[in-house]
């Protein structure tokens, strides 16, 4: 058995996890665990800008930025948490920009800033400000390549292409965990004081994703295992705009350089769900109304028009999506129409923590000692029904940092609490069985028929009947996992072992989003009830909690955050 | 689309040397060859590679396709022949299949220092301008896939050649007008093989975000020999 023994672990190698090493380092020793290598991780495919009222190309203030992701959020984002994040996003825009991070430049040599949706002057009241940090359209992966080397120039350890498969507990708190190492074939055993969580959201979930392969929610998995709760889960951005048949991000952009959308009868359908704003009304109203015309017709797309706009024009502003409709789907955007559909893109929800990244053991006030997340896995939560785009690269930015920070004053105060010897046997019994018995299921016929019924029945429309037929789906699949096997299929870069493991996680975290989905009668942002098609702030206005007893799922609720602004109707 | 997919197997645990495995599928229009992959997987889980974004930004899935280093996720079904053979990135020791041992490119990565030397930050950002920043264009988009350095004979019989891929890198932090760490870097490079590179250019023809690491090596080379940044 390969032991290991760090005071500080993190877990999960993108923006978030690499911002929270660089700070906890100086508390203590840190060792990082990546199922990939760490720049692939998901960060890298971010790619609009990433927010910050610097106010360098007009006048911006913190507190316009904070009034728009409240209302972005659909009032569900916790107002205290919110105003850190807008607060904290100035230091840390110049902070990564110190480290490196080639963002583009402004006439006078500042980082330039871009239009986004949803980002606005004065209140929401005032036009449009540009908000989005820049580097090209590659801001993620300027953020994450920067923060890589960072960590390497302060010697950070990395394990790299491990994958976690539990987190282990002793009464007094989390200390460790069992990851297994992809290239060998092996376990390890991690001993820590204290762990982050920074594993990434779960969209995918979902068969048309713009999310890469490894988005599996493994974090929430564990978390969900080990008892404790998650938050908030039934709420999932759907992008509007996928390359179909693959759901890669056609950005924003197109629309808001005058692209349009047309349905299978070649009608700008936007005129019939938000005259005014047409294309660039907010992201879930265009994902629903592109929705609700991919049904009506049956034909499993709609179309991304460009074809009025000048071949220089689109050279200019729109190169990525040129390039990509050309590799990918064959197009010459300049004479033929992109096929988009909506993908699943961002999870709001996730592990609930406080500001200071600490993981809450009731998700409530109580933390769990030893143990933090961040990033697109913890639920803060500032993006509450909705998230604004550019919020997620520095959301990931502003909380590892904060984590990261907390976990450097708490080290030295914290001892290694005791490994838990019948977890760990029980965990290497779940392991070895599945290399014992036949492999006779296929696990990507398994993988598939989870991610196509649940954009069938927890997709963007949603309703009590499908939400319940797509909970039966659920346990029926969940029945077939557990005949899974491996046997015969060498230990070496076992691509199946680590499939197989992200599996189970995506099993459990569908059934925890689809029952939370189901008993929240309304909608608000991205959760859209068809048979509860108003918010309902009288019932609704709280967070869904929802974690593993026995082997059953129960639910709780609590209050949002309201520390500003009021809810108000949202008109676009 | 009738396909026939002739792909190097490999496993340590059990395979001597690299064999060949014929696969005939039948691949839709639109796919590349990652789909093509994920296919064949779905009926033989013991086939392995690397992949995770699937639409050519993470660098996972650089792969050696009808001779070429390419992304998998990326090289289009349509336009490729009737006979598709796909082997590992050359260069690299073999781990399984399709997936090859990095930790050399890695490596010779922290040896160039990937970040950027400086002391003391101004207040508010860094003040550069958009000339100094359009230098970086062509350099920072690496995604360190190895797809040109995998293509480098130089890379392949030279042990202390550091490789296309990472003079490019090294050239993104020397370039960079907040960086102050010319001297450090010159030194390094001065240690390293960079005259050995015989200007074959498989590099420039490899990398599959159309980069120039040849340019690069040469921009080093002119550095060392007569001075200056630029």
């Amino acid at each position: 058995m390969n032991k290991h023994q760090h005071e500080i672990l993190i877990i999960g190698a993108g923006i978030a996890g690499l911002s929270a090493a660089l700070e906890a380092c100086y508390g203590g020793e840190v060792a990082v665990i990546s199922k990939v290598f760490p720049i692939r991780s998901h960060s890298v495919a971010a790619q609009g800008g990433t927010a910050a009222a610097l106010g360098n190309m007009e006048e911006d203030h913190w507190e316009w930025h904070f009034y728009d992701t409240v209302k972005g959020s659909d009032f569900l984002g916790d107002q205290d948490a919110q105003a850190i994040f807008c607060y904290d996003a100035i230091k840390m825009a110049y902070y990564l920009e110190h480290l490196g991070v080639p963002f583009s430049r402004n006439e006078n040599g500042k980082i330039l800033q871009r239009y986004f949706g949803g980002h606005y002057s004065q209140f929401g009241q005032g036009p449009p400000v540009r908000r989005a940090c820049v580097a090209a359209d590659r801001i993620g992966q300027a953020m994450l390549h920067t923060l890589f080397g960072e960590c390497l120039r302060r010697k950070i350890k990395f394990y790299n292409e491990f994958l976690v498969t539990h987190l282990l507990f002793h009464k007094d708190g989390c200390c460790g965990c069992i990851a297994w190492d992809l290239v060998k074939g092996e376990i390890h055993i991690f001993h820590a004081k204290l762990i982050l969580l920074a594993t990434g959201g779960y969209a995918r979930l979902f068969q048309f994703s713009t999310n890469s392969a490894i988005n599996t929610g493994d974090g929430l998995g564990m978390i969900l295992n080990a008892g404790l709760p998650l938050e908030d889960l039934e709420f999932i951005q759907f992008h509007p705009t996928g390359l179909y048949p693959w759901g890669f991000l056609m950005s924003e952009a197109v629309r808001g350089e005058g692209g349009y959308l047309l349905n299978q009868a070649g009608e700008r359908f936007m005129e019939r769900y938000a005259p005014t704003k047409m294309e660039l009304a907010p992201r879930d109203v265009v994902a629903r109304a592109i929705q609700m015309e991919i049904e009506l017709s049956g034909n499993p797309y709609v179309y991304l028009d460009l074809r009025h706009l000048s071949e220089d024009f689109i050279q200019e502003r729109l190169p990525q999506v040129k390039e990509m409709a050309f590799k990918f789907a064959g197009i010459n955007i300049k004479k033929e129409l992109i096929p988009v559909a909506p993908a699943a893109h961002y999870t709001m929800g996730g592990i609930p923590v406080n500001i200071d990244g600490e993981v809450l053991a009731d998700g409530k006030k109580e933390a769990m000692p030893g143990l933090f997340a961040a990033g697109e896995c913890a639920c803060i939560s500032i993006h509450g029904a909705n998230r604004l785009g550019t919020n997620s690269t520095m959301e990931c930015a502003v909380f590892g940092h904060r984590a990261g920070k907390k976990m450097a004053s708490l080290v030295k105060k914290t001892n290694y609490l005791p490994l838990p010897k019948e977890q760990i046997s029980l965990a290497l019994e779940e392991i070895n069985h599945l290399f014992v018995q036949p492999p006779k299921i296929s696990i990507a016929e398994l993988r598939q028929q989870l991610q196509v019924s649940m954009m069938q029945n927890c997709g963007i429309l949603r309703d009590q009947s499908r939400l319940k037929k797509q909970l039966i789906i659920i346990q029926d699949l969940k029945e077939v996992y557990k005949k899974i096997g491996l046997k015969g299929i060498p230990r070496t870069f076992n691509l199946a072992f680590e499939e197989v493991w992200e599996l189970r996680n995506m099993l459990n975290i569908a059934e925890a989003v689809v029952i939370s989905a189901l008993a929240r009668e309304e909608s608000r942002g991205a959760h859209y009830r068809i048979d509860f098609p108003k918010r309902d702030d009288k019932n609704w206005l709280k967070h869904t909690l929802i974690w593993k007893k026995e082997d059953k799922l129960n639910l709780d609720y609590k209050p949002v955050v309201i520390t500003q602004f009021p809810p108000s109707e949202r008109f676009f | 689309m009738q396909k026939k997919f002739i792909i190097q197997r490999f496993c340590p645990e059990k395979d001597k040397i690299p064999y060949w495995q014929i696969y005939e599928i039948d691949c839709q229009e639109d796919w590349t060859v990652l789909d093509a992959l994920e296919a064949i997987r779905a009926f033989d889980p013991t086939l392995t590679y690397r992949r995770v974004c699937r639409h050519g930004v993470c660098g996972s899935c650089a792969m050696n396709i009808n001779g070429f280093n390419s992304l998998a996720c990326e090289t289009r079904i349509a336009s490729l022949p009737k006979n598709i053979k796909i082997r590992p990135l050359p260069g690299f020791p073999i781990i399984r299949d399709l997936v090859v041992d990095l930790e050399r490119l890695y490596q010779n990565y922290t040896v160039i220092k990937p970040y950027l030397i400086a002391s003391s930050p101004p207040e508010k950002e860094y003040i550069q301008s958009l000339e100094e920043r359009h230098l970086l264009d062509g350099f920072y988009e690496c995604l360190l896939c190895g797809a040109c350095t995998s293509a480098c004979p130089t890379f392949w019989v030279n042990q202390n050649f550091l490789g296309p891929g990472i003079f490019l890198q090294a050239c993104r932090f020397i370039l960079d007008s907040r960086d102050k760490g010319f001297n450090l870097r010159k030194e390094i490079l001065r240690k390293s093989d960079i005259w050995r590179c015989h200007g074959i250019l498989n590099c420039v023809e490899a990398c599959p975000k159309g980069l120039n690491p040849f340019q690069a090596i040469m921009h080093l080379r002119k550095i060392l020999l007569f001075g200056g940044k630029r």
